[in-house]
């Protein structure tokens, strides 16, 4: 088994690339597209009578495969189905960095996943508490649960809105400017922040409307998305490249780490930097843009 | 013998008169004298050169047992002349003859039947594939089959190394004295370079077309003064399958990806600049790197003086696009390329010597800056096989890829590192048909590697921050993931034998043993 | 646990592999194998399948492996589901994960 770093709860995922785990031909190195996630789906990309089989390809693909700095993540039924305990037993087994729970819509849901977790977790003679979980909302309920979802476990990493399923239970059509999904995208963002979780935005169908995925990029960018979730290595990249802080902003984030830093050390709390008033709540936002800077290929500095 | 890319030429092959391949270049500064066509003299005014069929070209011709045909392949899998000519040939009782084409493909399966019956039992080309191709890896071939590049044939031709006494020139119009053209007809090819050797050296002419002409149809690719009869039949080919649909860029992430990286790679050499010259392949990545040149090209505010190769839209684009001087087309892979010769003069036809010929005073390919080729196989000493599968069964030709790969200032070899189950990049090729010492640069899905005979190259990508690994990693990359190929097994036979360009021998093709768990 | 009946599992797309398992009283294994790759790696798939059948304590039946191009673990995987499946096991029971299943 090749050995696989500790998850990191909240490291960049401004790429989630759903895979099925049916398709020996594309798993085999997905990776190398440099998405920061991939999802193998156990859900609706596979049949219902090839469940079963899923799992096995899942297994081997978990245990064999070098995913270098990518994170896995296996996206398990609904509770709904007799089959989430099943995937979450082979998801641990197989060392997945974390499970995405389908149709989410209670804090007992993320709970009742949790224990299952955890139980795997002995069994398999895995670390306890590493594997993390994130809760895919997708309906209203779940919407209106998304604070209570978002603070039911200390593995939650994050929440990702499902757009397709909701748009049904909310009986509307996908419209240019998403105003369909402003709700939903607006409660999600709330709740995870004052969870201080991460949030994800639904996935983009049309692979040749190019313009329309970049709007949507840009919207989700706009409203503060960590990530989107995808289904075409060719969107990969044009995430990452709006993602990308700009120079400006890298040069101002890389000043303000520094300034902070200097000022910490001679115990200043607040000062000002180009006429701005600065204190040590600036340097999360300043330390992600060069995270971001860095992950982008943008970042020539020692910070 | 083991020759300069530590393959064993077997004395058999020796003895048939060749060398082993001693490396790129070898023969600069020979002297040559070639050898010219036994030709009739035509003093006295004929009107017409036309005969009713293909059979009264063949008899008056004289076609006797023992001789060598020739054809073209600019119909590519469209062609219908090679066969309609064969089942002639073999209907009049002819046989032991050899087939010397530019090219040959899966439109003439029908070969692999004269073979196994022994009509035919000489074959020399560039490209061997389908029913054909097996039949020779399996030994039904009386003599070896000779695998030439493009230029490489017009060498051998020019050397008398083959002596070709009736060439079929298939074209899309001609006139009744054979000035021939591939425009103009029902079945449009774009160009006739690869016949023009044949046209020139072979002791008869006979020119097939569905379309004739007035005269004189010029301006000729085929002289008239070269032709001894025309034959008009009612389809030379399928014009679907000669000109394919216009090529579009891929949408592969793969390909693109690899792409892109091809593109960094010549933008951090010192040939990158104005006036620089270029030849792409007709494959997914390869011809996706003319979409990513074009920013770095805009960028630097530089201009192709010429683009060369085969031909497909793409390239074409770039051209009205105001960043390549002109195009030189020695093939059209699809109707982009074809519309566009016809009217766009900054697109000019040149023969396959003036391309690739090694023998002459300068081909262009000696003037070529970067070529981007694939390859089915390369090995960790830079070695590609073009042409054996992964089964051992002959399926693909060197076509110009030695030929560039020789005259290009900067070779790059773009291929993803496996293909299914099969290891791109390994340790020894199955078959070299393109010598490791005239490849320079190799750029897959998990890296890129430079040869490190050119430490030139290597020190431009260090510079440019373009990053590079050893060939060896990335071959060990490729073993890990697919698991190390048991090596194939081959009984003694010889079955074919690749002709390095300069008429030595670069590998043989064995028999292959079928398989035995 | 023992082959009840014949097991599917796999697929012919390239890359996959298709595997037939069906149970019989004596004889050992017998294996039917026909790749894409058949000349550099026949012998290794043949090693795999048998290799994970004895795992899983298959003793006698016949195995017809119809493989385009997978790799070792897509090989495995799609064993031990046609194993299971000619069990009969129930899709959603516990499986060893780990254990025999390697």
């Amino acid at each position: 088994m090749i050995p696989r770093p500790k998850p990191e709860k909240f490291r960049l995922r401004r790429t989630m690339m759903f895979m099925n785990a049916q398709k020996p031909g594309l798993i085999k190195d997905a990776y190398i597209y440099g998405a920061d996630s991939i999802m193998l789906d156990l859900e609706d990309a596979v049949a219902e009578n090839q469940k079963d089989s899923a799992r096995f390809s899942l297994y081997h693909a978990l245990t064999t495969i070098d995913y270098g700095d990518t994170e896995v993540i296996v996206r398990i039924n609904g509770l709904d189905t007799p089959h989430w305990q099943e995937d979450i037993r082979v998801a641990v087994a197989g060392g997945a960095d974390g499970i995405r729970i389908a149709k989410t819509e209670t804090a007992d849901d993320v709970k009742t996943v949790e224990a299952a977790v955890l139980e795997a977790e002995c069994e398999f003679g895995v670390e306890e508490g590493r594997t993390l979980l994130m809760a895919a909302i997708e309906s209203p309920k779940g919407v209106l649960n998304a604070y209570e979802i978002c603070t039911a476990s200390d593995r939650l990493f994050g929440v990702a809105i499902s757009g397709g399923d909701y748009r049904k239970c909310m009986q509307v059509k996908p419209v240019p400017g998403g105003i369909e999904m402003l709700g939903a995208r607006a409660n999600l963002l709330i709740a995870a922040r004052a969870a201080g979780v991460q949030c994800f935005d639904t996935v983009f169908t049309d692979l040749d409307d190019e313009a329309g995925f970049r709007a949507e990029m840009q919207q989700n960018k706009d409203m503060g998305f960590d990530g989107k979730s995808l289904i075409n290595p060719r969107q990969i990249q044009i995430v990452h490249e709006m993602l990308a802080p700009t120079e400006k902003e890298i040069a101002q984030a890389e000043a303000i780490v520094r300034t902070i830093r200097e000022n910490a050390a001679k115990g200043i709390g607040v000062f000002t930097l180009n006429g701005k008033m600065l204190d040590v709540a600036f340097l999360p936002g300043a330390e992600r843009v060069i995270r971001l800077a860095k992950a982008s290929g943008l970042y020539k500095g020692d910070l | 013998m083991i020759n300069a890319v530590g393959r064993d030429i077997p004395e058999s092959v020796l003895a048939m008169g060749y060398e082993p391949y001693k490396g790129n270049g070898s023969r600069d500064g020979q002297l040559l004298a070639k050898q010219g066509p036994h030709t009739r003299i035509c003093e006295k005014p004929q009107e017409t050169k036309i005969v009713e069929s293909i059979r009264e070209a063949i008899v008056k011709c004289g076609l006797k047992d023992g001789m060598t045909v020739s054809f073209h392949h600019h119909f590519r899998d469209g062609d219908y002349i090679v066969n309609m000519v064969m089942k002639e040939v073999v209907a009049l009782g002819i046989k032991d003859i050899t087939i010397a084409a530019s090219s040959l493909g899966s439109a003439h399966d029908p070969i692999a039947q004269y073979i196994e019956d022994g009509i035919v039992t000489g074959i020399q080309t560039s490209g061997i594939r389908g029913r054909m191709g097996e039949v020779v890896s399996h030994g039904k071939l009386k003599t070896p089959a000779i695998l030439r590049s493009h230029g490489g044939r017009v060498r051998a031709i020019e050397e008398g190394k083959v002596h070709i006494d009736v060439a079929f020139i298939g074209a899309p119009t001609a006139d009744e004295y054979g000035n021939c053209r591939a425009l103009g007809g029902k079945s449009d090819c774009g160009v006739l370079s690869y016949a023009v050797v044949d046209s020139e050296y072979a002791d008869k002419v006979v020119v097939i077309t569905d379309t004739l002409v007035p005269y004189p149809n010029f301006p000729a690719s085929i002289h008239g003064i070269n032709v001894d009869y025309v034959v008009k039949v009612d389809e030379i080919g399928n014009p679907k399958k000669i000109a394919s649909a216009a090529a579009r860029m891929t949408q592969n992430p793969r390909d693109l990806m690899m792409a892109e990286a091809t593109a960094k790679v010549m933008a951090a050499t010192p040939w990158f600049k104005d006036g620089f010259s270029f030849q792409t392949g007709a494959g997914g990545p390869s011809l996706a790197v003319n979409r990513f040149i074009e920013p770095l090209m805009r960028e630097r505010d530089i201009k192709m003086s010429f683009a060369i190769g085969g031909i497909a839209g793409p390239i074409c684009e770039l051209q009205r696009k105001g960043l390549v001087g002109c195009i030189v087309d020695t093939q059209d892979f699809d109707i982009g390329a074809i519309d566009d010769i016809r009217t766009n003069p900054n697109h000019y036809e040149i023969s396959a010597s003036e391309y690739a010929n090694p023998a002459n005073k300068g081909a262009f390919v000696n003037k070529l800056d970067f070529v981007i080729l694939a390859a089915l196989e390369i090995d960790t000493d830079f070695n590609v096989n073009v042409i054996t599968g992964s089964d051992g069964v002959l399926r693909g030709a060197p076509g110009g890829h030695p030929d560039t790969a020789a005259g290009a200032k900067c070779t790059i070899i773009v291929t993803p590192l496996t293909r299914g189950r099969m290891a791109t990049v390994c340790e020894h090729v199955v078959t070299v048909t393109t010598p490791g010492d005239t490849v320079d640069v190799l750029v897959t899905d998990y890296g890129v590697a430079v040869n490190p005979r050119r430490q030139d190259i290597i020190d431009c990508l260090d510079k440019a921050g373009v990053k590079h690994v050893p060939i060896k990693q990335l071959q060990e990359k490729a073993y890990s993931l697919v698991g190390r190929p048991d090596p194939l097994e081959w009984k003694d036979k010889v079955v074919a034998i690749l002709e390095a360009r300069d008429g030595t021998v670069l590998d043989v093709v064995r028999e292959i043993k079928p398989f035995q768990l | 646990m023992e082959l009840k009946t014949t097991g599917i599992a796999g697929t012919l797309e390239s890359s996959d592999v298709m595997i037939t398992l069906e149970p019989r009283t004596s004889g050992g294994i017998a294996l039917d194998l026909e790749s894409t790759v058949l000349n550099s790696y026949g012998r290794q798939i043949k090693e795999t399948v048998l290799a994970t059948l004895d795992r899983l304590g298959v003793k006698n039946a016949h195995v017809a492996v119809n493989d385009h191009g997978a790799l070792d673990c897509t090989i495995k995987a799609r064993v031990e589901c046609a194993f299971y499946r000619g069990c009969q096991y129930d899709v959603d029971g516990k499986y060893p994960w780990g254990g025999l299943i390697k």
